[in-house]
């Protein structure tokens, strides 16, 4: 689009990688200045890390950096960005909910002191405000902590938009219209066009493919980590994008589908859960010895709704109806799943405590038991099940978790993306697990943020915004369907 | 809004809670007692407020970054140790060590967000240092507080009691630094959300220096003002102070994180901790009760604002 030299920032070869999980592999992006940079990929497409590294609060480990077409040289930093006139607004707010707005604006502006700083900070910000988002309500001095969630989010990105003594370059917007109305977000949505018009450079991103569409001029289409197209924004219409953003090849479909369609409907209803936000009465539905997919994008009521059903199983639930014991797979094994200073044998057993009790007492002998008999059926790697839970592989504490699920009285079994950084070998191992179990008639509800991982699943629900949005037979299952339906827009 | 709206508005109770509570034990104080309500009984009843009220304001600096110093009763007592022995006979020597004691304190807040562990274990561990060196210094009680503090916390104020005017002073100036400056505002930030405050270019290290410094300094003039009312030290003679100083901000209005702190409302919980001692002795309940009540009374404070902090919800 420009020559280099031109460019506001240049990456080039950026690369970064989290352990074994490669975040970034080899990205060259440029913002050229009067610019407004679309940046759209699935999660985990690496888009956050991109932006990370170009507001400093995270460096890559390989690759090159220009900034005004002047290489960085040493060590890129959050200060070095703010130097350069390089703002972010993160997705996850950046705003101290103990301080007020005013006091917010002097956070990100060193150089508001001095006697009347507050009254300074406060006409900044809130001048700022009425620019952007006209009609707003916010004072200089309210606590950012009273204010509603899309108020924090206009306080932020108004002062990302401010500028006191350094020049502002380029605007990173991170979802910046997830937590605003309609109006508001079209207030920041043209605001953004006009400072674009006065020379400045925004990187836009959304999962709302028609902001994009409609006020980007260019499009980056990450994917696994690399840009995978990069187009001007007339070249793109809704289907070209996510199909960019997909693969594009059908992958070959797991044998488990060509063989005889179950009908639904013939065994029994177990679960029907209405999401907390769900306006209609739409109900996620599993019968007896179903597995249920749970889809979209990360963070979007899969979560939220497993948790309810687990809820369901032991409290009564308005909306939801359980029918059957549940166990819960976690996925945040570290956090939510795995109790560290265990043996494997002890985080094996611990769902099914009350069926080893003897006297009064945990019987050993039932809990070895237990701990063998579950090493052999699902593989568990170890010389002794009562070594430590953290002497094994992450692959093979997930099966221990799986074990504990599998090998209780649970009918239900949820599954809140319990493939995270597991190898391949061990998925497809614990693939046909469930697939067998399920025949015996066990019902499973899986959420994944994998497309593979849907293809074994009888039946998927696409959620949206804590919503329901699509469901989609085995049949009608396409990674493009789910993409479709995943960023759908409210009209 | 009308004044009574503004008067039931949760978020004016709630600010008003540390006040009301001060006013209504004084009146109590009163009823039981009229001979308080002058300035010889005012004097006497807050005298120990002014150390107490400079040990709460150094556990909120420390409250502030959403850390709890467990070392501040003990600190106090070695500043207070240090105060009578080394300042009284080598004023310069005196200097430094509490200034060396602050530096200390300094870099604990620098330990505590290097290896990010958790200041309630290193403060605790710091505690028994404290003592430690205290004991070594002043192996039994005594010592003399050098002339000048005696005779500054000694002082005859016309019309105000000198506790309460000092109370006073430490409540805006704190408030000022605190409160109203830029780099305080920074300051707190950093306990209501550390990360934007490193996303927008600041060092947390720097700041915890800074918090636990402040702290260190208001450790120090808590030492010292104890002795001029004391005039004599004992490496034991602050043991309570920690949880005074806890029970004060909290009482205050501060909460345990988040940043949210207010140095008037800390000195206020000062003052009224000292009261209710006062308060049960008019009451003629035996000492040894005395810690239980206060307990109480602290634990119905804390009530109301839970209540309040529902209405808000």
């Amino acid at each position: 689009m420009s020559e280099k030299g031109e460019h506001i920032v240049a990456l080039t070869g950026a690369a970064k990688a989290y352990g074994a999980v490669r975040a970034l592999a080899g990205v060259d992006i440029a913002v050229a200045p009067g610019e407004c940079l679309g940046l759209v990929g699935h999660n985990g497409a690496g888009k956050s890390t991109l932006m990370n590294i170009l507001a400093g609060t995270i460096s890559s480990d390989s690759g090159a950096m220009e900034i005004h077409g002047a290489a960085v040289a040493g060590r890129y930093s959050v200060a070095a960005a703010n130097q350069n006139g390089i703002r972010c607004v993160f997705q996850e707010l950046s705003l101290c909910p103990n301080l007020t707005v005013a006091e917010n604006a002097q956070i990100v502006h060193p150089s508001l002191k001095g006697i009347g700083w507050r009254k300074r900070a406060e006409a900044l910000i809130v001048g700022k405000l009425d620019e952007i988002f006209p009609g707003h309500g916010v004072g200089g001095d309210d606590a950012v902590g009273d204010l509603s969630i899309g108020k924090r989010q206009m306080v932020e990105i108004a002062r990302a938009f401010t500028v006191t003594d350094r020049p502002l370059h380029l605007v990173i917007l991170d979802e910046p219209t997830s937590s605003l109305d309609a109006v508001t977000a079209g207030q920041l949505l043209r605001h953004i066009r006009e400072a674009v018009a006065g020379g400045l450079s925004c990187i836009l991103i959304s999962h709302v493919l028609g902001e994009i569409l409609d006020y980007a001029d260019r499009i980056v289409v990450m994917k696994d980590g690399k840009v995978v197209a990069e187009k001007p924004a007339t070249g793109f219409n809704r289907s070209s994008l996510v199909a960019a953003m997909g693969n594009v090849v059908q992958e070959a479909r797991i044998e488990a589908r060509l063989k005889a369609e179950k009908k639904r409907g013939e065994t029994p209803v177990v679960v029907s859960a209405i999401p907390q936000k769900q306006p209609d009465g739409r109900a996620l539905v599993a019968h007896k010895g179903e597995i249920i997919g749970l889809a979209g994008l990360a963070s979007h009521g899969q979560t939220a709704t497993l948790l309810e059903i687990y809820r369901a199983a032991s409290k009564r639930q308005v909306r939801t109806q359980v029918d059957g014991p549940v166990a819960l797979v976690a996925g945040d094994r570290q956090s939510d799943g795995i109790f560290h200073i265990w043996s494997i044998a002890r985080n094996v057993g611990i769902r099914s405590l009350r069926s080893m009790v003897r006297y009064g007492l945990i019987d050993p002998s039932a809990e070895r038991r237990m701990a063998d008999e579950w090493r052999d059926r699902i593989k568990i790697k170890t010389p002794d099940m009562d070594d430590n839970i953290l002497s094994l592989s992450g692959g093979n504490q997930q099966k221990a978790l799986f074990a504990r699920a599998l090998g209780s009285d649970a009918a239900i079994v949820l599954m809140d993306d319990p493939m995270r950084g597991v190898d391949v070998g061990t998925k497809l191992e614990v693939y046909d697990l469930i697939r067998a179990e399920a025949e015996r008639g066990r019902t499973f509800l899986w959420y994944t943020t994998e497309m593979d991982e849907l293809n074994n699943c009888d039946h998927t629900y696409v959620f949206r915004s804590g919503r329901i949005v699509a469901d989609l037979s085995r049949d009608e299952l396409t990674e493009e369907k789910v993409l479709q339906s995943s960023f759908e827009e409210t009209a | 809004m009308s004044l009574i709206n503004r008067v039931v508005n949760p978020k004016f109770l709630r600010s008003a809670l540390p006040a009301a509570s001060f006013v209504i034990l004084l009146t109590a104080i009163f009823y039981l007692q009229p001979r308080a309500m002058s300035y010889f009984g005012l004097n006497l009843m807050l005298q120990y407020a002014v150390p107490i009220a400079l040990a709460t304001i150094a556990q909120m600096f420390i409250l502030t970054v959403n850390d709890l110093d467990l070392s501040i009763g003990p600190f106090v007592g070695l500043t207070a140790s240090i105060g009578a022995t080394l300042l009284a006979d080598d004023p310069a020597l005196g200097v430094l060590a509490l200034v060396a004691c602050i530096a200390a304190y300094g870099a604990l807040g620098a330990l505590v967000h290097w290896r990010n562990l958790p200041s309630i274990v290193v403060t605790l561990g710091m505690s028994f240092v404290w003592l430690g060196i205290a004991v070594l210094i002043l192996p039994t009680p005594g010592g003399t507080a050098p002339a000048w503090i005696k005779a500054l916390m000694g002082l005859k104020t016309p019309w105000v009691p000198f506790p309460i005017i000092a109370a006073a002073v430490i409540a805006v100036v704190v408030h000022i630094v605190l409160m109203r400056s830029s780099y305080g505002a920074t300051l707190r930030g950093a306990g209501g959300n550390p990360r934007a405050i490193e996303r927008a270019g600041w060092s947390l290290l720097k700041i915890k220096i800074v918090m636990y410094s402040a702290a260190g300094f208001f450790g120090v003039l808590a030492g010292l003002s104890l002795i001029g009312l004391t005039s004599a030290a004992d490496a034991h003679i602050a043991d309570r102070y920690t949880l005074y100083s806890i029970a004060g901000v909290i009482l205050g209005g501060g909460e345990f994180v988040g940043g949210r702190v207010s140095p008037a409302g800390a000195v206020i919980g000062a003052l009224t901790l000292t009261l209710t001692g006062s308060f049960l002795i008019f009451l003629k309940i035996s000492p040894d009760w005395q810690i239980g009540a206060q307990g109480a009374i602290l634990i119905i404070v804390l009530a109301l604002r839970a209540l309040i902090k529902r209405r808000e919800a």
